[in-house]
């Protein structure tokens, strides 16, 4: 019943999109507007009806109803509810109904805004976004399909997955499900992938309206400034989604890090790349009229790529030829990212003309060129990580012969880029629109500069003697400095106004939410790259087998083995837990940990969990890494000593802190827009 | 038969012995490094492993990898280096075994060139066709119309500090 009722709906989903697609782009031309509207209720529709397909796997994984393959592959009888809730999206079948579900619920939202001012885009908005829900319905029904149940035929005894009843064939099922990836248990991953969903499917929005506003040939920035929320609501979400998901890493893959450069964290971090070189490079084309071409290139280049991340995401396709050949997936996606990246480019060309600039640049010192630069730079790191990506499934095509590319290929290549990028953040600023000099930049940087001095001296003397760290943590003062002195300046002109100082911050925020939104997520970053250099380039480590009552000594800390235990759960895990105690340099004992080892025994992987002991300097990270199970008299552990970890953690929340500055509806800005006639919008700049 | 097995025993002993002896020896000048105490420590093994991919899990180098497998693999690095093997001996030996794909970073040899060298020469083109854009914007073509003169270069022509200063004069 239940599975009737979600399959049905998700064909009428499909059904609706397909239709909603085709009306729209036959209606649009033609001015039709009644079928437009048709089209638009249609794709409205289509989200009540995923969500009652989404609703059906819920309930199906709830109940327990094994006789569903996707049922028992991703859930079983030990977990708790809420898992067998967020299982939705734990396998493949599941993650693509909960994407389209996501898709529909972005894509009604716009169907349901005023469209007052650019009714034009509507019927190609529309036809986008429905294309792309399609596409992803259509895999959802006809290759993976979270509603197919397990057979068992008469006739040869085996058991297979199909969506009706094959001939000779009865229900199979299964006593209890497998339960999935154990890594997934966790709180990280639970509100990671929809975080990350909630990021990829945001984009596709002002795809849809860019693409929308080439083929009806309004090029003008009207497309950029109705969705530039929707922009940032996107952005906001896929850098939660990353940060989450470097939490995530750190406390259950427990090797001592959070970022692995690892093709599934390159495929979030990709769209990533493009969309914040989107988000700034936007700014001169509202601004000054420029660019517009370039912009139309870089949210093509991010929806493909948000294309192709939830594809990496969820397929592993990329670990081999192999894997890619046997799924029908791979192919598919291909093909849609090709056909859709052909066709908006040839857009682009055929409006080509139509998208000259309005004015000229006037000098290369200037804000323009400055942002042009950072754009430059975000584009070479995504060309650098794609090609890292792809380039293992490359060679063993082209030779046969697998290879792994891994992070030191990526440091080496990338890391001297972002250092420019973050020094170019903490200067951009800083220089004026259309022609700076360097007398008035000088004259901005010279406290920042001076400033950075004694810190770095500070610095020195609190241990980071290493020249690279030096340079790295020099270049992260200095950005840090203009960027606070760009919030003084702001808040000296208010409190020349009577304002106390928090007061004149916020008023200043408020009045201007994009820019001071801005400059604290810069502010973010650079406290994240403090806690980036500090872990990476100090982290130390050891590992050492002890028996009861043994230590081991690190950094100034000891730790003493006390004793291990283990013992299984009620919900089908063996735990090996042990118990460590750690000193200080003084002998003084600081913490207790239990670092232990989870065996999941329905699907029999293990997982490492780090006892952790955080403070605001330095994170004492202890793995368990193996122990003699008889008599339980030794154990190994690697410890590593994280500094200055805890800064990544705090400075991702500034940044989602000033994302949300800058996304929140402002009421000024809205009123300003709406009287504005749309052809002096171009020139009156919301920064 | 009793007496047969004794002599037996006794003779295996002497033979045993007289190999740990051997051991001990080639030990102490096959790897003069361990001498203190004999075998190298587990961050001497992980140094090395570090370096090296599993060649059975995803993406996970072999010094954290939690699998049995690895253990092995580390186990292996371990009798290598207690045999005397040069860090590069070992990771030769992991590449002679299985495929290049251990190595946490391609070669620069044939094909794989081009993981390297395409990215900085995407770089500088990006680079160059920026620097080719911003001379054409700065030498326009006579037939573009000319844009509006620009406003003087000012030191700051931010139109909210604008805004404020305005502001702020109004209430004097």
């Amino acid at each position: 019943m239940t599975l009737t009722l979600g399959l049905t709906s998700l064909f009428l989903a499909f059904a609706c999109a397909l239709y909603a697609s085709v009306a729209a782009l036959i209606a649009g031309p033609r001015k039709l507007n009644a079928w437009i509207d048709s089209a638009r209720n249609a794709a409205i529709l289509t989200w009540p009806l995923l969500t009652l397909a989404s609703l059906a796997v819920i309930i199906m994984l709830v109940q327990g109803q094994y006789q569903v393959e996707y049922v028992s592959d991703v859930s079983s009888l030990a977990m708790p509810w809420y898992l067998k809730v967020t299982a939705l999206w734990g396998g493949q079948a599941g993650s693509l109904l909960f994407w389209s579900w996501l898709m529909s619920a972005f894509a009604s939202a716009a169907m349901l805004r005023r469209w007052d001012r650019d009714r034009s885009l509507m019927p190609y908005v529309i036809a986008v976004s429905m294309i792309t829900l399609a596409f992803f319905i259509l895999l959802c029904l006809f290759v993976e399909n979270p509603f197919r149940r397990l057979w068992l035929s008469q006739a040869t005894g085996e058991v297979n997955p199909a969506l009706f009843q094959p001939a000779n064939s009865t229900l199979f099922t299964p006593q209890d499900g497998r339960g999935g990836n154990p890594l997934l248990r966790h709180p990280g991953m639970i509100i990671h992938p929809p975080m990350l969903y909630l990021g990829f499917v945001g984009f596709v929005v002002p795809y849809a309206f860019a693409v929308a506003a080439l083929i009806t040939g309004r090029t003008d920035d009207e497309w950029i400034r109705t969705t530039r929320r929707w922009t940032l609501v996107g952005w906001l979400f896929l850098s939660l989604g990353l940060i989450l998901g470097g939490r995530w890493a750190y406390d259950v893959l427990g090797w001592g890090g959070y970022w692995g450069w690892d093709p599934v964290e390159n495929a979030a971090l990709l769209p990533w790349l493009t969309g914040t070189a989107f988000l700034h490079s936007v700014m001169i084309q509202e601004k000054r009229g420029m660019l517009k071409k370039w912009n139309m290139v870089l949210i093509i280049l991010t929806y493909a790529l948000v294309i192709f991340g939830t594809f990496l995401t969820r397929s592993g396709v990329l670990s081999s030829v192999h894997a890619f050949a046997q799924s029908a997936i791979g192919p598919l996606f291909f093909g849609f990212i090709g056909i859709t990246f052909t066709i908006s480019m040839s857009l682009l060309f055929w409006r080509w003309d139509s998208l000259a600039s309005e004015t000229q640049m006037d000098s290369l010192l200037s804000r323009e060129a400055a942002f042009l630069l950072n754009n430059l730079l975000f584009l070479g790191i995504a060309f650098a990580t794609l090609w890292g990506t792809i380039y293992p499934l490359i060679s063993e095509l082209v030779t046969g012969q697998k290879i792994t590319v891994g992070p030191p290929y990526y440091n080496r290549v990338n890391g001297p880029l972002l250092a420019i990028l973050v020094l170019l953040m903490g200067i951009a600023p800083l220089i004026a629109w259309r022609k700076a000099s360097f007398k008035s930049l000088g004259k901005l940087m010279w406290i920042p500069a001076a400033l950075t001095i004694p810190t770095l001296i500070l610095f020195y003397f609190l241990g980071a003697a290493h020249p690279v760290a030096l340079g790295a943590y020099a270049i992260t003062a200095f950005v840090g400095y203009t960027t606070l002195s760009e919030f003084a300046r702001g808040m000296v002109a208010r409190m020349r106004l009577g304002e106390n100082p928090l007061i004149a911050l916020i008023n200043l925020s408020a009045r201007n939410r994009r820019r001071y939104g801005g400059y604290t997520i810069h502010l973010g970053v650079v406290v994240m790259a403090f806690g980036v250099i500090g872990s990476n380039l100090f982290q130390t480590e050891t590992q050492a087998t002890l028996a009861q009552g043994e230590t081991l000594s690190i950094g100034g800390f000891t730790l003493r083995f006390d004793s291990v235990a283990l013992f299984p759960t009620n919900d089908n895990r063996e735990v090996t837990r042990a118990t460590v105690t750690v000193f200080d340099s003084s002998g003084r004992l600081i913490a207790e940990l239990h670092p232990r080892r989870d065996f999941f025994l329905d699907s029999g992987q293990p997982m490492t969990i780090p006892g952790v002991r955080s403070t605001f300097g330095e994170d004492f990270y202890v793995i368990l890494v193996d122990w003699q199970p008889i008599g339980s008299t030794g154990a190994t552990f690697k410890v590593y000593v994280n500094p200055l970890i805890n800064l990544v953690w705090t400075g991702g929340l500034i940044f989602i802190l000033g994302t949300l500055v800058a996304t929140w509806p402002d009421a000024d800005e809205e009123k300003r827009y709406a009287a504005a006639p749309a052809s002096t919008l171009a020139t009156a700049g919301a920064d | 038969m009793i007496q047969k097995s004794e002599i037996r025993s006794q003779k295996s002993e002497a033979v045993i012995a007289a190999l740990l002896v051997a051991l001990a020896v080639a030990l102490v000048f096959a790897a003069p490094v361990f001498a203190q105490n004999g075998e190298p420590t587990d961050d001497e093994v992980n140094a090395v492993a570090k370096q090296l991919y599993c060649p059975v899990c995803e993406n996970t180098p072999l010094d954290v990898c939690p699998t049995q497998a690895c253990a092995q693999w580390r186990a292996t690095i371990k009798e290598k280096l207690i045999a005397g093997w040069s860090e590069q001996q070992i990771k030769d030996y992991f590449v002679q075994q299985y495929g290049e794909r251990v190595l946490a970073q391609p070669s620069t040899r044939g094909l794989n060139v081009l993981v390297w060298v395409l990215p900085p020469i995407g770089f500088l083109i990006g680079a160059a066709a920026l620097a080719y854009y911003l001379q054409q914007l700065r030498n326009p073509a006579p037939s573009v119309v000319a844009a509006p003169a620009s406003a003087p270069p000012t030191d700051d022509d931010d139109d909210y500090e604008k805004r404020l200063e305005e502001e702020l004069a109004k209430r004097r």
